[in-house]
């Protein structure tokens, strides 16, 4: 469905530096820094796909949707979506995708969403009843009936990604991008969204390419993730891998009926908090089952549960493992 | 976007934009309050003219030109320039460049769409012109009529593209808002928005003759106010054509590398 290969993209920046002479020597002589904000990636992802983007900020994963999504065109490597490639804006290509952006927005903004959505409607050429259709359904998963004739200032941010998610999705398309697209949401809206988004996928078989701060969001929708730092790829697979990979630790949370000194935890992991009784020790994937065992025998327990480390420290943790390998990278070899 | 799917979506996007242009008629209000300036120019010219005409202009000429300088200004106009640049600067261009059908059509249909809003005031002023100055401050014969509407248009085509032409600069320099200052300064000076351009000298007439400017404003009011015979008005409806020919072509020019160049660099 999307192939990427080698893609590139290298902004140029001018420059402008401080000063009056300097400011004046630039306009003869501009000189420019170019930011590889993608500086070759590829991947390919199947039809019908769930695939969450990762990385920190300035990554690299706006303008690579924007690359797929046909908005910029890459400076180097090759990208089709569905046979077209994006660059083209072909009008069959432009029918077929969609991008969504958390921070921009294409409700008018004066008008209910009711009036964005038969302008999409017209504009997208989408026949009457598929239409009404289409509608219908959108209207009952996101639960915007009350909303869509009401003028679009008057919505909460929440009630207006709904609605912004809806005109979206009007012309149905298959390959959908989703930008950061509950930023700013209350966790609850952030589930509905998630929900939605989830079913939109299931119901349609579109193609989703999702990108979040939020790892849950990330967790909840895709089973397969791509890890983007740096405008390159470190790693495409499973979220599960992943972890494993990062933080092949586990977490025991013991739930103790009574206090313990921190002495007699230390011998079963490494504490990582230990307060108001309860304990949260960090042990080897292999070593689960002796501390279990030895928990159980030493300790008061009432209650006890392994898990994951939270996948936010995993991220964090994989971001500051590539930066650092980076920094020693640039470090000047002594001769 | 294919010819026969713009059309098909026309109605449909001419309704949305009226909808908008009456959401948006309190800021259509202060535009209209922004643009009285000819019933200023009309007071000066009038106190001038009370001793003696000014060239062919009367008292009562001053009065149904510059009526008909502010009921034209009210249509023969376009914001697209400072649109295309706010929207490049926020982003928002992306959000339309998504969609399968020129942006330039949508800035085109908002701007039509506002036209019977417009037409609002633009109507009773001329009424009110009929009825200070009598029948002779609008044309006599119907074929003129048929000017007053094809010079209107085309006087709202020279704003309009000459405008997207300004946006598109933005595309190479950052902000183009300057260079729309100075096409504003030109447009006040040549338009015949201040004054009638028949008044000036000669030289700066034929030089202004060259010019876009008159065909936007001064164009359309000679014609509403019935200047020509049905030769003088053939001419300058061609010219004024002729324009709208040559800024349509610029500006898809101006249009087509902008957005091309928006793309490789990254807006
Ligand atoms: N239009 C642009 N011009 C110059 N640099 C840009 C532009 N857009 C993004 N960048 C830079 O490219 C890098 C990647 O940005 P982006 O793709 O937005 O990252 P992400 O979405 O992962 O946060 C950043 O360093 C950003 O500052
Ligand atoms: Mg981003």
């Amino acid at each position: 469905m999307i192939s990427v290969r080698g893609l590139r993209k290298h902004y140029k920046v001018h420059k402008r530096p401080p000063g009056l002479k300097a400011a004046l020597r630039s306009l003869v002589h501009r000189s420019y820094t170019t930011v590889k904000a993608v500086d070759g990636i590829s991947f390919d992802i199947r039809p019908g796909e769930r695939v969450g983007f990762l990385g920190p900020n300035g990554a690299g994963k706006t303008t690579t949707l924007k690359v797929l999504s046909g908005l910029l065109y890459p400076s180097d490597g090759e990208v089709t979506v569905d046979g077209h490639v994006p660059q083209k804006r072909e009008e069959a290509f432009l029918k077929k995708i969609m991008l969504v952006m958390g921070q921009k927005q294409q409700l008018l903004w004066d008008l209910p969403p009711a009036e964005t959505f038969e302008l999409n409607r017209a504009i997208y050429d989408v026949p009457q009843a598929q239409y009404k259709k289409t509608m219908s359904d959108l209207i009952e998963l996101l639960e915007i009936g009350d909303l869509i004739g009401k003028p679009t200032r008057q919505l909460s941010l929440g009630e207006r990604m709904k609605c912004e998610l809806a005109a979206a999705l009007i012309h149905q398309p298959r390959v959908l991008f989703l930008d950061e697209p509950t930023i700013g949401l209350d966790v609850a809206m952030q589930a509905t969204m998630r929900t939605f988004i989830k079913e939109y996928n299931e119901k349609y078989g579109a193609t989703l390419i999702l990108t979040s701060h939020y790892m849950d969001d990330v967790a909840a929708l895709c089973p397969r993730v791509i890890v983007i730092d740096k405008g390159l790829l470190s790693y495409d697979g499973g979220l599960d891998a992943l972890v494993q990979r990062v933080r092949p630790e586990k977490r025991v949370v013991l739930r103790l009926s009574e206090e313990v000194d921190a002495g007699r935890l230390s011998p079963l992991g490494r504490v990582v908090t230990h307060e108001s009784g309860t304990a949260v020790l960090q042990v080897q994937q292999e070593a689960v089952n002796a501390t279990i065992t030895r928990a159980l025998s030493t300790l008061p327990v009432m209650d006890l549960t392994v898990e994951n480390a939270p996948l936010e420290e995993v991220m964090s943790e994989l971001f500051a493992e590539s930066k650092a390998r980076r920094t020693a990278a640039s470090e000047p070899v002594p001769a | 976007m294919s010819a026969r799917t713009t059309l098909r979506a026309f109605p449909t996007l001419l309704r949305v934009g009226f909808a908008e242009a009456v959401a948006y008629r309190a800021e259509m209000l202060i535009w209209v309050l922004s643009t009285t300036m000819p019933l200023v120019n009309m007071v000066l010219w009038m106190a001038v003219s009370r001793e003696a005409p000014v060239g062919r202009f009367g008292e009562a000429d001053f009065v149904s030109y510059f009526l008909a300088t502010f009921a034209v200004r009210q249509l023969a106009t376009s914001w697209a320039a400072w649109l295309i640049n706010w929207e490049v600067k926020q982003g928002t261009l992306a959000m339309r460049l998504l969609r399968p059908i020129s942006p330039l059509w949508a800035y085109a249909v908002e701007s039509i769409a506002a036209f019977p809003m417009r037409l609002m005031v633009a109507v009773p002023v001329m009424l009110l012109s009929v009825a200070l100055v009598g029948q002779k401050a609008v044309p006599q014969h119907a074929w003129q009529w048929g000017f007053v509407v094809l010079s209107v248009i085309g006087g709202w085509a020279v704003a309009f593209l000459a405008n997207v032409a300004i946006g598109a600069l933005c595309f190479f320099l950052e902000s183009s808002q300057k260079v729309l200052e100075v096409w504003l300064v030109l447009f006040f000076v040549c338009s015949g928005y201040m004054y009638p351009v028949e008044l000036l000298p000669p030289t700066l007439r034929t030089i202004i003759d060259w010019l876009p400017f008159r065909y936007q404003i001064g164009v359309p009011v000679e014609m509403l106010t019935g200047a020509y015979g049905w030769e003088e008005s053939l001419r300058l409806l061609a010219a004024q054509w002729a324009w709208v020919a040559v800024l349509g072509a610029l500006a898809a020019v101006t249009w087509k590398q902008g957005v091309r160049r928006f793309a490789a660099f990254g807006g």
